[in-house]
């Protein structure tokens, strides 16, 4: 039986500077991880995916990360990726609030 | 120091001038991320967390004054004004845009460094003891070895795709501060019949796998190196499995195959290669030395005993930073980049430059870095000490605590790190504070703390008396603690303690096994590693997990 689908968000790296971007229903990408196209079923994240991927002059590496629908949009599930939405944890460079 | 030749310049700008090529065909799309990723990681550049990361070769981890400064340009002009300097004796760039990296790289060439081959399945940044040329009980300085390896390596053509990475450390010292058994080549050079030479060990590392080098050969003559490591790695090239990544280095082909199997086909591989050196590798080896010239050593410690006796601030410096040099007169200081609180190995550009100013007023010109990310005056006069040490308290530089509980290594972990599991730069950062709250660590003594934030132990905690490995244990950083590691010259892997700690519990942790061994050791002088040594785990054991001990009651 195969594993129940979880919501996820597109994400990579911007080709230029290296941030941490998602990719917004739209189809654009952004920094912001609530402005992320929050995906609810596996064959729409398949797609999406194929779309990020068809956008490689753009970004680096794009994959599925687990997310959750939160009060101002979609949040992330694995410390991991809640990191690599606020940056390093020792200086605010990155996307924390300064 | 090695000065660069107009080949090596030229080299640098060619290679420099390709890659610029390559960035701009990855921008305009002509090459794809699968094309230009190996590219980018021949030339040292990795895409991390949050951004590129740039890490630059520090060969041996020695510097002067001219290429610490161009580091802390380039951290100022393309980074955000500082630098991390990491356990292989590189510094890594955390913010690099990918159009300025060749910019980067051209700055770089004209000091006479680069990022080549700091990734990559090839022959690594070669490592040597950071006291080298200045250590008292050296019988030889490694880097004039070290450079001859670095040239060997560098684009060597049969060694651009072995199976894994490849790390290579010289020592000239019994003392071993280059951790040498933990590397896939470790050479210790030793002198017999008055002719110098080297131990090999081979297939040492950390890890998944952690392995103590095994020793190939007792001594190699020293014109013989060159095609006896190039017999090792050919043979590593040709065994070492390309099936699996995790089974690729070395450690495990010599695991595989057996240390006698391995010492016969390389005895077998050296024959015919001996011959094609010619004694020319010699030849340039003697020229290099040449480069490798100690200092004019000027006599005299000035007021150094006055300052000494009568500041305890100033003694307790002394005491903690330095160690005794060749001269009487000089001492080898090391500068901690581990102020309380900080990041370890992170310096910005001021105190970059502070450094590089220090290193060309009072200490002739020379830096280097060591594996424990510290900065190193080698060559140190007494009679400056004082001056040097109210310029470095002035930069926050002043930190009293090398050898102690707050010198810490730490790998970038999950805070950069795309590989890592969980963070180890917070919890670095919370022991250190949490030992100067305690006022403990003098008392403590020499301690070393290693935290990794992956079982790739970049921060080599199998090696610390305490180790942390932080892991990811169902969504949540989980810190592993390891006793008992070690390593020195008889190099030793710490043994697991028992199930990990969750982020807040480990910094706790930590604390009941430093007064754990407070009460448990014998005198004063007894340190944290010889009590463990003596009474093994089990008390400490005790300490780490009080309620298995209450329960078992």
């Amino acid at each position: 039986m195969s594993r129940q689908f979880t919501p996820k968000v597109v994400t990579a790296n911007a080709l230029l500077e290296g941030d941490v971007v998602y990719l917004t229903k739209q189809g654009h990408w952004t920094r912001q991880h609530a402005e992320a196209d929050l995906i609810e079923d596996a064959v729409t994240a398949e797609i999406r995916l194929l779309e990020a991927q068809a956008l490689a002059h753009e970004v680096v590496g794009p994959y599925l990360a687990d997310a959750v629908a939160g009060k101002n949009g979609p949040e992330p599930v694995h410390f991991r990726e809640a990191f690599r939405t606020r940056g390093p944890s020792n200086y605010a460079h990155g996307k924390q609030p300064v | 120091m090695y000065a660069y030749t107009d080949f090596d310049r030229d080299f640098l700008a060619e290679r420099n001038a390709q890659f610029r090529a390559q960035v701009e065909r990855r921008i305009d799309g002509s090459l794809t991320e699968d094309e230009f990723k190996p590219l980018r990681l021949m030339n040292g550049l990795y895409l991390q967390l949050h951004a590129y990361m740039l890490r630059v070769a520090i060969p041996y981890g020695t510097l002067n004054a001219g290429q610490m400064r161009q580091l802390a340009m380039i951290a100022d002009r393309w980074d955000k004004g500082y630098g991390h300097f990491t356990t292989r004796q590189n510094i890594q760039y955390n913010w690099p845009q990918l159009r300025d990296v060749p910019d980067m790289l051209d700055a770089l060439g004209e000091v006479g460094m680069h990022a080549i081959q700091t990734s990559g399945n090839t022959i690594r940044n070669v490592t040597a003891d950071h006291f080298a040329g200045a250590a008292a009980e050296e019988v030889a300085d490694p880097r004039p070895v070290a450079e001859l390896i670095r040239q060997w390596s560098t684009d060597h053509p049969e060694f651009q795709f072995l199976p894994r990475k490849f790390k290579v450390a010289v020592t000239g010292s019994d003392q071993d501060r280059a951790v040498t058994a933990a590397h896939d080549i470790g050479l210790r050079l030793v002198e017999r019949h008055g002719r110098l030479g080297a131990t090999v060990l081979v297939g040492g590392g950390l890890g998944r796998t952690p392995m103590i080098g095994k020793v190939l050969s007792d001594y190699v003559a020293l014109d013989d190196l060159l095609p006896y490591l190039e017999a090792v790695v050919a043979v590593y090239n040709l065994l070492g499995r390309r099936d699996n990544k995790y089974k690729a280095r070395i450690k495990i082909t010599v695991h595989e195959n057996g240390i006698e199997e391995i010492r016969r086909l390389v005895d077998a591989e050296f024959a015919p290669r001996k011959a094609a050196f010619n004694g020319a590798d010699m030849a340039l080896l003697d020229k290099i030395k040449a480069d490798f010239a100690a200092p004019d050593f000027t006599p005299g410690a000035g007021d150094f005993q006055a300052h000494y006796t009568d500041d305890p601030v100033f003694r307790s410096f002394v005491d903690t930073n330095t160690v005794a040099h060749k001269h009487r007169d000089y001492a080898i200081l090391t500068v901690s980049l581990k102020a309380h609180g900080a990041t370890p190995g992170d310096a910005t550009s001021d105190q970059m430059r502070v450094l590089a100013d220090l290193a060309e007023t009072y200490a002739h010109d020379e830096l280097r870095i060591s594996h424990e990310q510290n900065v190193i005056l080698p060559h140190m006069p007494k009679r400056h000490l004082r001056a040097v040490f109210d310029a470095l308290s002035q930069a926050g530089l002043g930190t009293a605590n090398i050898g102690l509980a707050s010198d810490i290594i730490a790998c970038p972990g999950m805070d950069y790190c795309a590989l890592a599991t969980a963070r180890s730069i917070p919890v670095a950062q919370e022991i250190a504070t949490r030992f100067e709250e305690l006022k403990l660590e003098h008392a403590v003594g020499p301690l070393k703390i290693k935290i990794s934030g992956c079982i790739n132990a970049c921060g080599h905690h199998h090696v610390g008396h305490i180790g942390i490995l932080g892991l990811d244990r169902a969504g949540v950083e989980n810190y592993q603690i390891t006793l008992g590691g070690d390593g020195g010259p008889d190099a030793v892997i710490g043994e697991r303690a028992g199930p990990g700690f969750a982020y807040d519990e480990v910094v706790d942790a930590v604390e009941r096994l430093v007064r754990a061994y407070l009460d448990l050791r014998d005198h004063a002088d007894e340190t944290f590693l010889d009590t463990y040594k003596r009474l093994g785990a089990t008390p400490f054991k005790a300490a780490l997990y009080p309620e298995v001990k209450a329960h078992a009651a």
